[in-house]
């Protein structure tokens, strides 16, 4: 992982903390609502393309509504996307039954489901990073510890979190000290990369044991109290039931294909 | 080897999804219990390390490349299982949403093959009974290796099979674990290496901060409802989901024909429903286990030939997939057999 | 009951990988004092202060505060009277937002909502960060994080501050920000720290550590003033207090 994708991160964390439409929405109804995305578009069958377009409108909505820049998510598609491409490759190489015909053109099963996994990876994918972005850690934490995730793990992400930077900028002053000290510093040496991954490790064991110092001198007894309970507003449960029907809807009718023979029929 | 949500079904990942929440409940409930208040901030503390760790490369000797800690096995050692198992779900949910390295409804199988793996099988019956106590000795750096090795063999198995439970890649059985064992086998390796190069390290320079992990482990024999619970997931998950993935390829439209008594739910009679028939027809779960064997009678003829689809058959083409096929069955056996073991001496 | 005071007997301590820590430390601090401990790099104050609200269990030695002794049983009481600001205030600033992180020993001490807003706002407000409330920590100056790292042992009402090093990482302005506001508390004080200018604004008394052991004791001004003693236990001589006794 390089320099760059630390920034990035920065970057989504000052995202979740804005204060827009869909940032106010409940993370609960957020992250329901987006479950319930995926799993309808994981859904289709493998060949389906078309039908599958008109769920880029939930991932655009909240872009638009978050103030989310889409050129940043974009990029993130792109980054993450090789072992789909991988993967997804073979479906043209192994699948060659032709099932669909445009104009002359025969298109092979492989084709279709290649698009159709590419497809439901960019749907998926940016699902999951504008929930992300419109609702930041801390929400989404205490989101889901109301949707019954228990609280040792929600505290613990949220510590993971909050010391990511701290530990890894610790690594990379680490890192940079030796590179001073070094001719070939980008590949160490076993003995020497562990002494030097020990003493992070060693370090941030005394960093956890500084936290927790600091934990108990006001009074940690193991528990962690939250401060504030959010409550569901309707305009939550509207978000997530309109969101839902529209699913639903999109799943049960081809709305593209259906869309395309009103314009075909409208024009001839 | 993060699972992308595009490769796998609802039914895959919802099964999976639940198998990792009960086990992320089931270590929350034994880390309370524990009653170390100092454990939390050091979970926190570590998954942030990971993430600093895999930043810093090694150079793998006689090879020319590097690789770099993954963290499963490292974590498990110093936090013991059910801390590190909720440790290594949170590296990867922030991998998932931050990253977008592994999906949300893959996210459960990733959990799974990462973090149960290398916690509850491999730590236990494999590292703790191949190093006991040693911490920087050979005992200790073959302990991690092997262990490393087996936890991501067994994962890298796990992404195959909900791979192929999902029936969305076109990628015959054979060939995916040809593709994904070998490269696991030279990361589990590295991960191997690198982790008791880290614990050595620490052992040597201050062996009192690896005591607090001991206090958290405990008794092989308390394994068992996490044994049983790998059992029902992969029978859940084998059976029930493969069985449904091939069938109905399609899991929720199958639920919405049997809700709305339709057949077709679309109701269009374009080209691609009239493929669904036959793409039903083809989507068969490891067809010489029986459970569907129109694979190859659906296959075009021009595949018949180049593939090599009839694992474990062993035919030229295949015989390294029968080879790490075979592997993986023993080690498989291995620990059915160490977990029996565990089990008659815990009763 | 008053926890003003603060009585150390005796003191011994070792690390688990045998380090002798300390090595038979006592002193007395009385209500209102401001004290500071001074000493080399590894003397022992860091590990002392770890030792006034019970998170280091002495192998040897008695410490009291007010009238409590401190054992065990008592540690969770003494925490809410002893209030320590650490070293680096990422340690202690680990929750989402400032608010929150203030609002944290409030919470644990199980005060009703209103009284919790309350205590957070008005300890805010005394190091002068209200306008910060919503902020995430991580993301602030070192001497803010440091003011706020101040504010969220303020919330908690503490009888006595403990502080390690407050004025490291400040720039020239931000500590001088933290003499005053220091300044302002009428609280029992104790201020470990290497920066001897500060002690002389700050303390009326200075306890010498050295390799474990009080070497040296009494007020402020004079001891710093003894250029023999400050050499000998790796300190010097504050420049401010130099046109007193030129030697
Ligand atoms: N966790 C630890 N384990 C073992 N030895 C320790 C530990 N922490 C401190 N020590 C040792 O105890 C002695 C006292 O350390 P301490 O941190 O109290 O010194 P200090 O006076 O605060 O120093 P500084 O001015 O550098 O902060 C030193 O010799 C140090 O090496
Ligand atoms: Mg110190």
């Amino acid at each position: 992982m390089g320099l760059g994708q630390w920034l990035e991160i920065g970057r989504m964390d000052e995202l979740g903390r804005l204060d827009t439409p869909a940032h106010r929405l409940d993370a609960r109804a957020k992250v329901i609502t987006t479950i319930v995305f995926i799993v309808v578009v994981m859904s289709f069958p493998r060949y389906e393309v078309s039908a599958l377009t008109p769920f880029f409108l939930y991932p655009f909505a909240l872009i638009a509504l978050g103030r989310i820049p889409p050129g940043y998510i974009l990029r993130k598609i792109l980054l993450a996307a090789p072992f789909a491409l991988v993967v997804g490759m073979f479906n043209p190489l192994l699948d060659h039954q032709v099932i669909a015909s445009v104009g002359v053109w025969s298109i092979s099963g492989g084709w279709l489901s290649f698009a159709s996994i590419m497809l439901r990876f960019v749907l998926t994918v940016s699902a999951a990073l504008t929930l992300i972005a419109c609702t930041g850690i801390y929400r989404l934490g205490a989101g889901l510890e109301r949707m019954c995730m228990p609280r040792v793990f929600v505290v613990q992400l949220l510590f993971l979190y909050r010391y990511l930077f701290v530990i890894v900028d610790e690594g990379a002053r680490m890192m940079r000290s030796l590179e001073l000290r070094s001719a070939r510093p980008s590949s160490l040496r076993l003995r020497v990369y562990g002494s030097l991954v020990g003493h992070l490790l060693l370090r941030s064991m005394a960093r956890a044991d500084r936290v927790y110092r600091a934990m108990a001198a006001r009074g940690f007894d193991g528990k962690i109290r939250a401060l504030h309970r959010a409550s569901f507003q309707w305009t939550d449960w509207a978000f997530t039931g309109g969101w839902t029907a529209f699913f639903a809807i999109a799943r049960m009718w081809n709305l593209a294909d259906a869309l395309g023979r009103i314009l075909a029929g409208g024009g001839s | 080897m993060h699972m992308a949500d595009a490769l796998i079904n609802p039914a895959v990942g919802g099964t999976m999804w639940l198998v990792t929440a009960g086990l992320i409940a089931y270590c929350a409930r034994k880390v309370k219990q524990t009653m170390n208040d100092r454990l939390v901030p050091m979970m926190g503390v570590l998954g942030a390390f990971i993430f600093a760790a895999m930043m810093i490369n090694f150079s793998i000797p006689g090879t020319g490349s590097s690789g770099h800690l993954g963290g499963g096995l490292i974590l498990t050692i110093l936090l013991g299982p059910y801390a590190a198992f909720l440790v290594i779900s949170s590296v990867l949910v922030v991998q998932a949403f931050f990253f977008a390295d592994g999906g949300l409804l893959a996210l459960g199988c990733n959990i799974f093959n990462l973090g149960f793996f290398p916690a509850f099988i491999a730590y236990p019956f494999i590292y703790r009974v191949i190093a006991r106590d040693e911490y920087g000795t050979l005992r200790a750096w073959i302990a991690a290796i092997v262990a490393a090795v087996v936890g991501l063999q067994l994962g890298a198995f796990g992404v195959v099979l909900e791979t192929k439970a999902s029936g969305i890649s076109e990628l015959p059985f054979s060939a995916f674990v040809l593709l994904m064992q070998p490269i696991h086998l030279a990361i589990g390796i590295v991960e191997g290496l690198a982790t008791a190069a880290v614990v050595a390290f620490v052992a040597h320079a201050r062996p009192e901060a690896l005591f607090p992990a001991q206090a958290v482990v405990e008794p092989r024999n308390s394994m068992r409802p996490v044994l049983i619970g790998l059992l029902i997931a992969t029978v859940i998950v084998g059976g029930a989901a493969s069985w449904f993935a091939s069938t109905h390829p399609d899991g929720l439209e199958w639920s919405i024909a049997k809700v709305s008594g339709k057949e077709e739910v679309s109701g269009t009679e374009d080209n691609l429903h009239k493929g669904l028939g036959q793409l039903q027809e083809k989507t068969a779960f490891l067809p010489d286990y029986g459970f569907k064997s129109t694979e190859t009678e659906a296959a075009p003829a021009e595949q018949t030939a180049a593939e090599p689809e009839q694992w474990p058959t062993i035919s030229a083409g295949t015989s390294v997939s029968g080879i790490v096929g075979g592997l993986i069955t023993l080690g498989l056996t291995v620990l059915i057999g160490f977990a029996l073991k565990a089990r008659r001496a815990g009763v | 009951m008053s926890h003003h005071l603060v009585e150390v007997r005796d003191l011994h301590f070792a690390y688990p990988d045998g380090t002798d820590a300390l090595k038979g430390v006592s002193f007395r601090i009385t209500h209102g004092e401001s004290v500071a401990l001074v000493g080399a790099n590894g003397a022992g104050k860091s590990t002392l202060l770890l030792h006034l609200n019970g998170y280091l269990t002495p192998t040897r030695g008695e410490i009291r505060i007010g009238e409590t002794p401190l054992i065990r049983e008592t540690a969770a009481a003494v925490r809410r009277a002893v209030g320590m600001v650490f070293q680096d205030p990422d340690d202690q600033l680990f929750m989402p937002t400032v608010f929150e992180d203030v609002a944290f020993g409030p919470l644990n001490a199980g005060l009703p909502p209103d009284e919790i807003e309350h205590r957070v706002v008005s300890a805010l407000e005394r190091v002068g960060m209200a306008h910060l409330r919503d902020r995430p920590p991580y993301k602030l100056s070192a001497g803010e994080k440091r003011a706020v790292a101040i504010a969220t042992v303020l919330a908690m009402a503490p009888d006595v501050l403990v502080m390690d090093e407050p004025s490291s990482h400040l720039d020239p302005r931000g500590r001088r920000r933290l003499i005053e506001l220091l300044k302002s508390f009428k609280h029992t004080k104790i201020i470990a720290t290497h920066d001897l200018e500060l002690v002389v604004e700050l303390c009326s008394r200075v306890i010498v550590l050295d390799d474990g052991r009080v070497v040296a004791e009494g007020q402020a001004v004079e001891l710093l003033n003894d250029e023999t003693l400050m050499l000998a236990h790796g300190l010097e001589r504050p420049h401010s207090l130099r046109h007193l006794h030129p030697h």
